[in-house]
């Protein structure tokens, strides 16, 4: 891995899941820059999206510490936390949105609990971040059962960036996406990332991501990461795993 | 790091400047709310306005947003606001904001008479087709049950099997156990007032008839509403949200077969076994009672009990078991299908599911007490 990285936004060490026996994640070590897009690549059932949860504290953690905003997860005050939380967003791999609620409902939900803001702002900034995220207004009185697939991803980017996080968790986001929907996707988290200045997670399996959205690239295997850097760096690399991925049928197409 | 966010005037000769400085971000969105609709007020002066930002520390969605609102507001007639000394970190974020038109909320939730009389319309139009649609389940199930009984094979006898150990081993102790204790109140609550006029023993004439030809299975079929009804309307429900009931209709299969009739089945064989258990474990416990809190032997529990009822009661309460049986699972059925992509929709299935099982089984009861009468049964 390259050296230490200064100030990272998420900072990981040493971390260890286990489910059962089975051990997903060994010793696992990663930093994240601000301001950076990191895409986060490695084999189906390698523990790409376990690592997310881990660091969202969804899945609970057997060695390790996790540091995001430079604050400890572990040791952190409720509040403290509760802070953190605020500052980031997350796009679920299915969307999980609310189903009961519209979604705009859906979007102002965090603004509701954490802001105290009259109705009428709430509403203006729903508008706001549909347009960011490429939906007319008018989706806002929909329910999610009512929308496709690639508007409930885009509806979930919305609700993910409610607050204005500094920093997004993207679980796939754009899997399930045609390669044009998933081509504007990219693009979008592009543009909002310059524009808001974000911090971006994302776990892919889509090459055309890695290639046009992401400044960094790291690599799970074996429970550990197994080289980050640049897309340069990954297909310079003698790792046999990643000679395939960045070699492979599909990714000659990609490259062209 | 952050300060709190100000909105400062100064006049420039015929000019006015808005300076905003601090931080505006959604953590002062009240501050900033207020602020703005604040000088939203200057609205309509004749001088030219400047919103100059370039003291903003930091600056989100929301804060970016009022500043567009501000400018929006200002802007009248030849007046126009402009917004001056923009970063270029934030000019993109300005500028995506700007494509934001704000549509008015329109509020839809206006009562109004007419409104209230279609509301009343489409209940009653939706009554109406609670009925067909039951109808329609129920002819579907036979339709079903006939193709199963030429193709015999194709009966799934695994499913039906689990679905009986869910809705009848698995019941059997709570059934039992809750038919045991009104067996035991009746029984007390009979001899309490039997006793002033001397006629303790009729409670076992009393208890007999009441339970097997009414409480025993009306009881029964009562819980296995509340418990084997909703849990089919569920199941069918979150199956429906997922599209597993179309995967199976694309892999040509009939999700009635598949997964309706062999429920039906099960819960038509559960409720006569269980209203039976029901019944004996009544039965039990006003005896108990009988001979402990009244003073009736057992023995002579069992020969009164002999000459108060006659195999008919017996039939009576044993018949309307399975169709009972029918009517909830039908109704469980209907409804788990008619479940929408949302979570709510779930939860109101279900709840209506349990209501308008019991309210059926009530409603048969009392068909078959108007025709067993009539039979002189």
């Amino acid at each position: 891995m390259a050296g230490e990285i200064q100030d990272p936004i998420i900072r990981v060490r040493d971390i260890t899941v286990q489910f059962g026996t089975t051990r997903v994640l060994d010793g696992l070590n990663l930093d994240v820059k601000r301001g950076e897009i990191l895409g986060f690549v490695g084999p189906s059932g390698a523990g790409k999206s376990v690592l997310t949860r881990t660091i969202i504290g969804l899945v609970p953690k057997v060695a390790g510490s996790i540091e995001v905003f430079g604050v400890d997860l572990d040791s952190s005050s409720t509040s403290q936390r509760r802070n953190v939380e605020r500052r980031w967003g997350v796009l679920f791999q299915q969307g999980a949105l609310f189903s009961s609620l519209t979604v705009g409902q859906n979007i102002q939900f965090p603004m509701r609990e954490y802001l105290r803001v009259s109705q009428r702002l709430m509403d203006e900034i729903t508008m706001a971040k549909l347009t960011m995220v490429g939906l007319k207004p008018e989706v806002a009185e929909r329910f999610p059962s009512e929308l496709s697939g690639g508007m409930i991803k885009r509806v979930a980017l919305a609700r993910a960036l409610s607050l204005d996080p500094d920093l997004v968790f993207l679980d796939e986001p754009t899997s399930g996406l045609d390669p044009i929907g998933a081509g504007d996707f990219d693009e979008l988290v592009r543009t909002l990332q310059r524009t808001l200045g974000l911090t971006v997670f994302m776990v892919t399996h889509d090459l055309d991501s890695l290639y046009t959205a992401c400044d960094r690239i790291a690599v799970l295997g074996n429970g550990k990461i197994i080289a980050a850097g640049s897309i340069a760096d990954m297909q310079a690399s003698q790792h046999p795993w990643l000679r395939q991925y960045f070699h492979g049928k599909r990714a000659r197409a990609v490259m062209g | 790091m952050s300060s709190d966010p100000k909105l400062e005037r100064i006049a420039k000769g015929n000019a006015l400047a808005l300076c905003a400085t601090g931080t505006w971000t959604a953590s002062f969105a009240p501050v900033l709310e207020r602020m703005v609709a604040d000088a939203e007020k200057l609205a309509g002066s004749p001088q030219s306005i400047f919103i100059d930002v370039s003291e903003v520390a930091k600056l989100d969605t929301f804060g970016a947003w009022l500043i567009e609102r501000l400018r929006r507001s200002l802007t009248q007639g030849t007046v126009e606001a402009q917004i001056a000394g923009l970063s270029a970190n934030y000019s993109s974020l300005v500028d995506e904001v700007r494509r934001v038109r704000a549509t008015p909320v329109v509020d839809s939730s206006t009562i109004t008479i007419s409104g209230m009389l279609e509301q009343i319309g489409r209940t009653v139009a939706g009554v109406a087709g609670t009925v067909t649609g039951l109808v329609d389940m129920l002819g579907a199930v036979l339709a079903a049950g006939v193709r199963v009984l030429i193709h015999p094979r194709s009966f799934r006898l695994t499913s039906t099997v689990h679905h009986m150990e869910q809705v009848c081993w698995r019941a059997v102790p709570i059934i039992v156990l809750i038919t045991f204790l009104i067996g035991c109140i009746i029984a007390q609550q009979g001899i309490f007032h039997f006793r002033r006029f001397g006629a303790d023993i009729f409670v076992v004439d009393m208890l007999g008839v009441l339970v097997l030809r009414e409480i025993g299975v009306l009881l029964v079929a009562i819980m296995v509403a509340g418990r084997s009804g909703s849990a089919y309307t569920a199941e069918l429900g979150s199956m429906k949200m997922r599209e597993e009931i179309d995967a199976l209709r694309t892999m040509g299969f009939d999700p009635i077969e598949v997964l309706v009739l062999p429920r039906m089945l099960a819960l038509v064989l559960a409720l006569p076994i269980l209203a039976f258990l029901g019944a004996m474990a009544a039965l039990y416990g006003g005896g108990l009672v009988a001979w402990l809190y009244g003073g009736v032997e057992p023995e002579a529990f069992l020969l009164r009990l002999r000459d108060a009822i006659s195999i008919d009661h017996f039939i009576v309460g044993m018949v309307k078991a399975p169709v009972m049986a029918a009517v909830i699972g039908i109704v469980a059925c209907v409804e788990g299908l008619a479940v929408q992509g949302s979570a709510e929709s779930l939860g109101q299935h279900t709840t209506a599911s349990v209501v308008k099982g019991i309210f059926f089984v009530i409603v048969m009861d009392g068909v078959f007490a108007i025709f067993f009468a009539s039979i002189g049964m």
